[in-house]
């Protein structure tokens, strides 16, 4: 099981995967907005999306997991 | 110098003994290791393969320990001259004995008389218990190492390339470095080993995840580059290198420039949205002489970019903001590894290229507990004090201290310039007008009429900071286009060569840490 994980502060601004979907290294999996600006969150790994651990509008911590992949 | 078959024995003998370095088993263990013999370092380091070695002979009486497990040694590493000093792990594990230490510290005291660069080439286990009364306490014990260390520091180039561990004491040989080369999986530098933290502290980790070189690349901020095998490593401190004088009383060479090769041009990478990202390596393509950028820390604290380059063989340092990673907002790690690089290329005369976009100092609990005013302070110190010519770019936004940060207009760059997309403000449309109209922005109750108001208020502040309006106040010292970039800067930092300032009369600063 993988994790992907906040990268700072923010609120979730969009989710670009969903359960099932197939995910490889370097894709834009979510966009943060933080300091007004766009954070884009990719995925480090490749894995398929087991579990999103947030909605659009959450606010989310430094290191916080966003989505499970297996 | 290698043994030489004029010379009768047994002095070819005896050379051969000690160039042999230990025991097979532990040439044979290093090798499945992927390691280099320390006298295949050092030949692969130094032009042709040559070098004039000190103290070869030293604790030969001993018998078994030949060249007392280091070779310091001079030679020329692009032709210009430089010292090392390199462990043989092959002998008691490189660890440092009483002979050890003086050639060290010997080394050091001639790459301070010859005013060169001095290339630490680690790969040891530390101190030899055995030996500590005659090598640890005294007056030019291994203390005197360090002590040298610091004051070689910005005088002549310290280069760190870490082969294997860099134990206890002796993990302090690479923070004194100006720069850390580490072998991936065979470099690691910790002060207590795993076995050590287990028995006193009770924590059960792995020496990777304690003190490899990986860990210190991405996590602590010890190592800067990362790299895969020893020849990698030597060819990456060749190249950095190459970018210094042999001292601070030299410049760097000039060398012949060559284009700058960009996917993109800058046009089509910087966007016009100032709340999206984009990538600024793709900028510095567009800037640097193709091939030319040597970045520092890569993958520690990635939202700010440092590097060093060439502008028509001319050699920069380059500190730019990357919105790509946490929208390029500076952080803790981001202001200590910025404030390294402006004092490592101010040391040595390196100029500076500010590439500016950038949101401001990160905000919140978590930052405000772990120091972010100190660490900024320590960023902004460094980019003040600094003397060497200083080009401020505001490539898009500079919000906030992040443009103080970014060596803005009150910190006396040489030149603050902008192109066209840039916007400088204490903060962004956005956040200004929530700031200033809050409470009249709630009392809204009808969502069209308050976006409107919003709006309105947005294009008002925008019309307010517009980058023709503060070049018209002189803020800016010039509008440049994107296409005009490169050359505009080659020509500047040709202008500012003969550059000369004090920056304050006084024995110190009190630095901010």
């Amino acid at each position: 099981m993988k994790e992907i994980t906040a990268t700072m502060a923010g609120t979730v601004l969009n989710i670009f995967a969903a359960v099932g979907e197939q995910i490889t290294p370097g894709q834009e999996v979510v966009m943060l907005e933080s300091m007004k600006m766009e954070i884009p969150i990719e995925s480090e790994t490749e894995g398929t999306v087991k579990e999103l651990r947030v909605n659009i509008g959450d606010f989310v911590n430094e290191g916080d997991i966003l989505i499970v992949l297996v | 110098m290698t043994a030489d078959k004029k010379f009768p024995d047994p002095l070819n003998q005896y050379r051969k003994k000690i160039e042999a370095g230990g025991h097979p088993k532990y040439h044979e263990k290093a090798k499945e290791q992927n390691k280099l013999f320390v006298r295949e370092r050092l030949a692969l380091l130094f032009d042709d393969g040559k070098y004039e070695e000190d103290g070869k002979f030293a604790n030969f009486s001993a018998g078994d320990l030949p060249a007392d497990g280091v070779v310091t040694a001079i030679g020329k590493v692009n032709g210009q001259t430089v010292c090392a000093m390199a462990n043989d792990s092959t002998i008691k594990a490189g660890s440092w004995g009483a002979k050890t230490v003086e050639k060290i510290i010997r080394i050091q005291e001639t790459a301070e008389k010859l005013k060169v660069p001095l290339f630490y080439l680690v790969d040891s286990a530390g101190a030899r218990i055995t030996d500590q009364l005659e090598m640890f306490p005294n007056r030019r014990g291994a203390g005197k190492i360090f002590y040298n260390q610091v004051k070689l520091s910005g005088m002549i180039p310290q280069v760190c390339l870490l082969f294997g561990p860099s134990a206890a004491g002796g993990a302090y040989i690479p923070a004194f470095c100006d720069i850390v080369i580490m072998v991936d999986k065979n470099a690691s530098m910790y002060l207590g080993s795993p076995r050590m933290a287990e028995k006193v502290i009770g924590e059960k980790v792995t020496l990777e995840e304690m003190g490899g070189a990986r860990m210190h690349c991405t996590v602590s901020g010890c190592g800067d580059v990362l790299v895969f095998n020893e020849q990698e490593a030597l060819e990456s401190a060749k190249k950095y290198i190459s970018y210094f004088p042999s001292s601070f009383k030299e410049k760097p060479r000039i060398i012949a420039g060559k284009a700058a090769i960009a996917n993109r041009s800058l046009e089509e990478i910087i966007p016009g949205n100032q709340n999206a990202p984009f990538d600024m390596y793709e900028c510095i393509d567009n800037l640097a002489d193709h091939k030319s950028f040597y970045e520092i820390k890569k993958l520690f604290a990635p939202e700010i970019i440092t590097g060093l380059a060439r502008l028509d063989g001319r050699a920069i340092g380059i500190i730019a903001n990357q919105p790509k990673v946490k929208g390029g907002v500076l952080f803790v790690d981001s202001a200590d590894k910025a404030a390294k690089f402006i004092q490592l290329c101010d040391a040595f005369h390196i100029p500076l290229l500010f590439l500016a976009d950038v949101p401001g100092f990160m905000i919140g609990t978590r930052v405000e507990r772990a120091g972010i005013i100190r660490h900024g302070a320590k960023l902004i110190a460094a980019m003040s004090s600094a003397t060497v010519p200083k080009i401020s770019v505001i490539v898009r936004k500079a919000y906030g201290a992040g443009l103080y940060a970014m060596a803005g207009p009150a910190f006396e760059p040489d030149c603050c310039i902008a192109l066209p997309t840039a916007q400088i403000a204490v903060m962004g449309p956005e956040a200004a007008v929530n700031a200033v109209y809050s409470n009249k922005i709630n009392e809204i109750t009808d969502p069209k009429e308050r976006i409107a108001f919003i709006q309105a208020r947005q294009k008002e502040y925008k019309e307010h900071i517009d980058i023709y309006k503060l070049a018209s106040e002189l803020i800016i010292d010039d509008i440049v286009a994107p296409s005009e970039l490169r050359e505009e800067l080659t020509r500047r930092f040709a202008f500012y060569e003969t550059k000369e300032m004090q920056f304050s009369v006084r024995k110190h600063p009190v630095y901010p840490v």
